[in-house]
């Protein structure tokens, strides 16, 4: 990597590859905030950082943006394609536009917020991470999610939180229709809590925790049953 | 995998850089497709003629091809791309010289016919592709393209996209399907005729046979929801527009931009990264299970 890419704290993708991009990013003694201009729907754009950065990207993303995260806080300030902030660890993805499908898919940690709203599958399989998304979520949101909360400032769509482990859903809109064994439960003041712990850290003021629903597993179907035993 | 790009021009200035534009966002979607390449441009409309694609024809067979076809049709015109041939002639003797085309074997295939529309496509990268037949060239008021990963049939020309299967019409398809066979023993029966093993063939050729019972293009597509089963989205062209459906699942991507100059389709945003005015655009994702369509005033 060039010894001006590290002093400039600036890279245009028109001008360096996403390989040189994700090399200064992910190096060991990267410090700083770094902004990344002409995005252009590039796939892959900063992925795998481990180190406390602030990164900007200036506009469009492509596929898996800002995937694999550990303690970076990364901004999007446009639309993202596929797979957004696809299995964070730990820090925060802010999307300032809309996302496509499968928005913070098996995300252990940290915290996703989109402006916008979110294509089908946002949350598939998340694993502890917290997504906000101000707007609407397409369908099978929370698909087999286990961990973690997803909160929906808007409308979900079909099959919200099908064959749902334990994490929280929270949705302020309407569903369109629950997944199997997704059930409304009643939002207990624990529930509440950690509702508004997310929203205040998402820096959303403008809706209060109790309107919003909360949804989680029936458990009914992720434990083996006896009864079917005989089946084998 | 297969890459898909459209574009519908609203403002008629553009319609000159409607081949260069629709080249680069086939170029950009060469990851997503890169063993062939296909592309449908609709320009102007003929009254009372009809405009012919044929493919195949190459420098030695053209010269007898023509004269073929001027004996049956006194005064078409020719103009060849490669080894596309496009033939304009009047519209009552298009038939004659659909027949002889399908008779005359070594290789040629009819690959388009209608008003408006000219059918390109071909084995190889899409940039090889767009050169070959001049793409950036040309002019009209809507074009699509296919960039083809090839998984439910070999890779030839005839089994590149867009299918036409109708008159100007075409799809173009990424996904694939699992009832084609099925479907495709339904649509023999009344009476379509297919070139290829080609799902996506199948599904250019449901909708043709809805359009030709008198159905609307919104509807057809409707209606191909509950009988076209497995991963698709369609864009479709007709003379006047194009549509966009994806299915239920909707696990082929889309992304759509809408400006005051054009509606423009594509598998990823980057190809929309060359388009003008694409900085301040609407950039949307269309939704499952529900028919975009766009249409020039006839």
């Amino acid at each position: 990597m060039s010894e001006a890419l590290f002093n400039h704290q600036t890279v245009d993708l028109r001008k360096s590859t996403i390989r040189d991009l994700n090399t200064v990013l992910q190096s060991e003694d990267v410090t700083g905030s770094w902004e990344v201009r002409h995005p252009d729907g590039r796939h892959s754009i900063a992925v795998g950082l481990t180190a406390p950065i602030d990164v900007t990207i200036e506009g469009q993303v492509g596929y898996y943006a800002c995937g694999m995260n550990q303690r970076a806080n990364l901004t999007i300030k446009g639309n993202a394609g596929p797979g957004v902030a696809e299995n964070m660890m730990s820090g925060s993805v802010h999307v300032e536009g809309n996302a496509s499908m499968a928005a913070g898919a098996t995300g252990h940690g940290g915290l996703l917020v989109i402006d916008g709203d979110a294509g089908a599958r946002c949350g598939i399989s998340m694993k502890g991470i917290d997504i906000v998304v101000r707007g609407s979520v397409g369908h099978m949101s929370g698909f087999m999610a286990q961990s973690g909360a997803l909160v929906v400032c808007g409308d979900a769509g079909e099959a919200l939180g099908d064959s749902l482990y334990e994490a929280k859903i929270f949705v302020r809109g309407e569903v369109k229709s629950l997944g199997a064994d997704c059930e409304e439960k009643t939002m207990t003041e624990e529930d509440l809590d950690i509702l508004r712990n997310i929203l205040e850290k998402s820096g959303i003021t403008e809706y209060d925790a109790t309107t919003f629903r909360r949804y989680g597993s029936g458990r009914r179907l992720y434990n083996f049953h006896v009864d079917n035993a005989s089946a084998y | 995998m297969c890459g898909i790009v459209g574009l519908f021009l609203k403002n008629p200035e553009l319609q000159n850089k409607l081949g260069i534009l629709t080249a680069q966002m086939l170029k950009t979607m060469t990851e997503r497709g890169p063993d062939s390449a296909g592309f449908a441009v609709y320009g102007g409309k003929l009254h009372g003629r009809t405009k012919i694609t044929v493919r195949g024809v190459t420098d030695a067979l053209r010269a007898d091809v023509e004269a073929k076809i001027l004996s049956l049709a006194d005064g078409a015109t020719f103009s060849h791309r490669c080894d596309h041939l496009v033939i304009v002639c009047l519209t009552d003797v298009a038939p004659a010289i659909r027949e002889m085309v399908q008779s005359y074997g070594q290789g040629l295939a009819i690959a388009s016919s209608g008003d408006s529309i000219e059918l390109y496509k071909g084995v190889g990268l899409p940039e090889e592709v767009a050169s070959r037949f001049g793409l950036a060239d040309m002019s009209g008021t809507h074009a699509i393209g296919h960039t083809r990963m090839a998984t439910e049939s070999a890779v030839t020309t005839a089994g590149a996209h867009p299918f036409s299967t109708g008159p100007d019409q075409c799809l173009v398809h990424n996904g694939s399907l699992s009832n084609h066979n099925t479907l495709r023993r339904q649509l023999v029966r009344e009476g379509l005729k297919f070139e290829t093993e080609n799902d996506s063939e199948v599904a250019a050729g449901y909708l043709s046979w809805r359009l030709s019972q008198g159905e609307k293009l919104d509807g057809a597509l409707t209606a191909s929801l509950s009988d076209l089963d497995g991963f698709y989205t369609f864009v479709v062209g007709t003379r006047d527009g194009f549509a966009v459906l994806r299915d239920p699942v909707a696990c082929k991507p889309a992304v759509m931009v809408e400006t005051d100059d054009y509606v423009a389709f594509a598998s990823e945003y980057r190809a929309f990264a060359d388009l003008p005015g694409i900085e301040n655009a609407t950039v949307f994702e269309p939704e499952p299970q529900r028919v975009y369509h766009w249409e020039h005033a006839a």
